[in-house]
């Protein structure tokens, strides 16, 4: 992470935002901050409120209550020039099937205000961004849909705004689709700010600096992805012998909190001596235990986001926070 | 940023089929009108000419057509209008335009000039018609005038109440089904009732006048205020669009 420097005012702030739909609160009083050239990951499951916020923050949907300043104008008061700073891709990529990609990105250019002697090199910079060189003159209708999110990225970053905004990018898209969409976000990363919501987990873990996942509308974790990483780091490993010494044997090693056994050859040791890992592997070897898996457990994001988005705890937290 | 919009409209309109073959439905039809009117003129000629301040070609010929053309296109505006909007929303490319940074106005406004090029477009052609008869005879030009801003007024608030209705869902079937409705409701008000009112809110009842050639200021307002109050009213719903979901 870098540009966390107290002095520079941040790209986004939001603050206490929330909206309604009825009776359901579908996004209850969120607040975060983004600094310039940060990739924040929006994590949440299916239905959380992360596609409302996402329209929140682009001036799509107005907020219930709350404020959003984009690169220090709000969006209610100001919104066109909030909105100028913004590249957004909704979950579905907004693209006119009847007309080819290079006419719909003049189009979007035009509405982007951009001069009309710059919209051809904004245009080649884009297409040449995302990968689209070579289907200027198609149809957008009749390209594949890993080809129309291309057009919805190539349209929220040809007028080069300090924010792009990608809800969803990679859903629908076959793997090797979705490897080169994020080495896009990644490049994107380098030299503006990107919010990305999504619920591919391995996707933030891939492509962002920093985490939130927002669950029933609220935020209930925020952390950079080297904390995450560092707190992945537990003292947790799975061995597997093909001749298994007795339960009690194990646990006499140094260092060992805890054994579970998985089943009759598989162990899960916590642990707390550092180079225990290395000890194990010689005991291992000198008492012919026959040693063939080893696997470091790591806590990944994954388990964080299902610990937090499917816990009671979670929930009471909720609560607590809504009292 | 509102001719952009517009641009765009426009390009839509006639990359699909659907404008064009209004075009040419219109003008077969009107083209066969004018032909028999023609016809008529002829035939009645003898009698016109025994009479003291008899009607001219213009009333005889032009008038007619351009009355039936207001019933045909009052069903026929409808299925250009159903799409400005309810087409964007469910498509989904609204977000496009809300996510811009222009003003729900200037988008508006942009749909709306759209289609009043295409009222242009085909109000000029069906003018062509009438226009051919200079090269036999003289017309009245002031009342084709009359007739031809009529025209485009009439046509410009079917397109405002059009754009309205298709703000206000995203089927393009009930866009067109309403606005329809609404129009013939404007056009048949007057009929069977003597309430002045109902006279005043008909649309019929200030376009003849046009047609006749009298060009009252009353009139025209009308038609411009129907126009702005459901261009108005658009806007409105687009904003509170983002409101309310």
């Amino acid at each position: 992470m870098e540009a966390t420097s107290n002095d520079t005012p941040p790209l986004v702030q939001v603050e206490n935002l929330s909206r309604r739909y009825g009776d359901t609160l579908a996004v209850d009083q969120v607040s975060f901050t983004l600094q310039k050239g940060e990739v924040l990951g929006f994590l949440g499951p299916n239905g959380a409120g992360k596609s409302s916020s996402m329209q929140m923050i682009t001036g799509n949907l107005a907020p219930t209550t709350g404020q959003i300043t984009i690169n220090g104008f709000d969006m209610i008061d100001q919104p066109i020039q909030a909105k100028s700073c913004i590249g957004y891709l909704p979950e579905n990529p907004p693209v006119y099937r009847d007309l080819t990609v290079d006419e719909f990105l003049t189009y979007c250019s035009r509405l982007h205000r951009i001069p009309s002697a710059d919209i051809h090199s904004a245009l080649d910079a884009a297409k040449q961004h995302c990968g689209l060189e070579d289907v200027g003159k198609r149809l957008i209708g009749n390209l594949s849909k890993g080809f129309q999110q291309r057009v919805g990225i190539a349209q929220a970053i040809i007028h080069q705004p300090p924010l792009v905004i990608l809800d969803e990018p990679t859903v629908g898209l076959d793997p090797i689709q979705v490897r080169e969409i994020r080495k896009l976000i990644q490049s994107l990363g380098k030299d503006r700010s990107v919010i990305l919501s999504t619920h591919i987990l391995p996707e933030v873990q891939a492509t962002c600096d920093r985490v939130q996942i927002i669950r029933k509308g609220a935020l209930i974790y925020s952390a950079s992805i080297d904390e995450l990483n560092q707190q992945g780091q537990a003292n947790n490993l799975t061995v597997a012998f093909k001749t298994p010494p007795g339960l009690q044997e194990l646990s006499d090693l140094t260092g060992v909190n805890n054994i579970t056994e998985i089943d009759h050859l598989r162990f899960n040791i916590q642990f707390e001596n550092e180079n225990f890992a290395e000890s194990l592997v010689q005991q291992a070897v000198a008492k012919n235990w026959g040693l063939f898996e080893l696997i470091p457990q790591t806590t990944s994001l994954e388990e964080i986001f299902v610990e937090l988005t499917t816990s009671e705890t979670g929930d009471q937290e909720i609560q607590e926070n809504a009292a | 940023m509102i001719w952009t919009i517009a641009r765009r409209e426009i390009t839509s309109m006639f990359l699909s089929p659907l404008a064009w073959v209004i075009l040419a439905v219109i003008q077969a039809i009107l083209g066969w009108m004018f032909l028999a009117q023609i016809e008529n003129f002829f035939i009645l000629q003898p009698q016109l000419i025994e009479l003291e301040n008899a009607p001219g070609v213009t009333d005889i010929i032009v008038a007619p057509i351009f009355s039936l053309a207001a019933i045909i296109l009052l069903m026929i505006m409808p299925l250009l209008t159903m799409r400005t909007l309810a087409e964007e929303k469910k498509n989904k490319t609204i977000n496009l335009l809300f996510s811009a940074p222009i003003s729900i106005t200037q988008l508006v406004l942009g749909k709306y000039v759209g289609l009043l090029f295409f009222v242009l477009i085909l109000t000029s052609m069906l003018m062509l018609m009438p226009l051919s008869l200079l090269v036999g005879t003289d017309l009245d030009l002031g009342k084709l005038f009359s007739i031809y801003i009529g025209m485009i007024l009439l046509l410009g608030s079917f397109a405002a109440i059009g754009l309205y209705l298709s703000s206000l869902t995203d089927s393009q079937t009930i866009a067109a089904v309403s606005t329809f409705g609404a129009l013939l409701m404007l056009w048949i008000i007057e009929w069977r009732t003597e309430q002045t009112l109902f006279h005043y809110l008909s649309l019929l009842a200030h376009h003849q006048p046009l047609l006749e050639g009298q060009f009252s200021s009353v009139d025209i307002s009308y038609f411009l205020l129907i126009i702005l109050l459901f261009c108005g009213l658009t806007i409105r719903q687009l904003d509170g669009d983002r409101l309310q979901h």
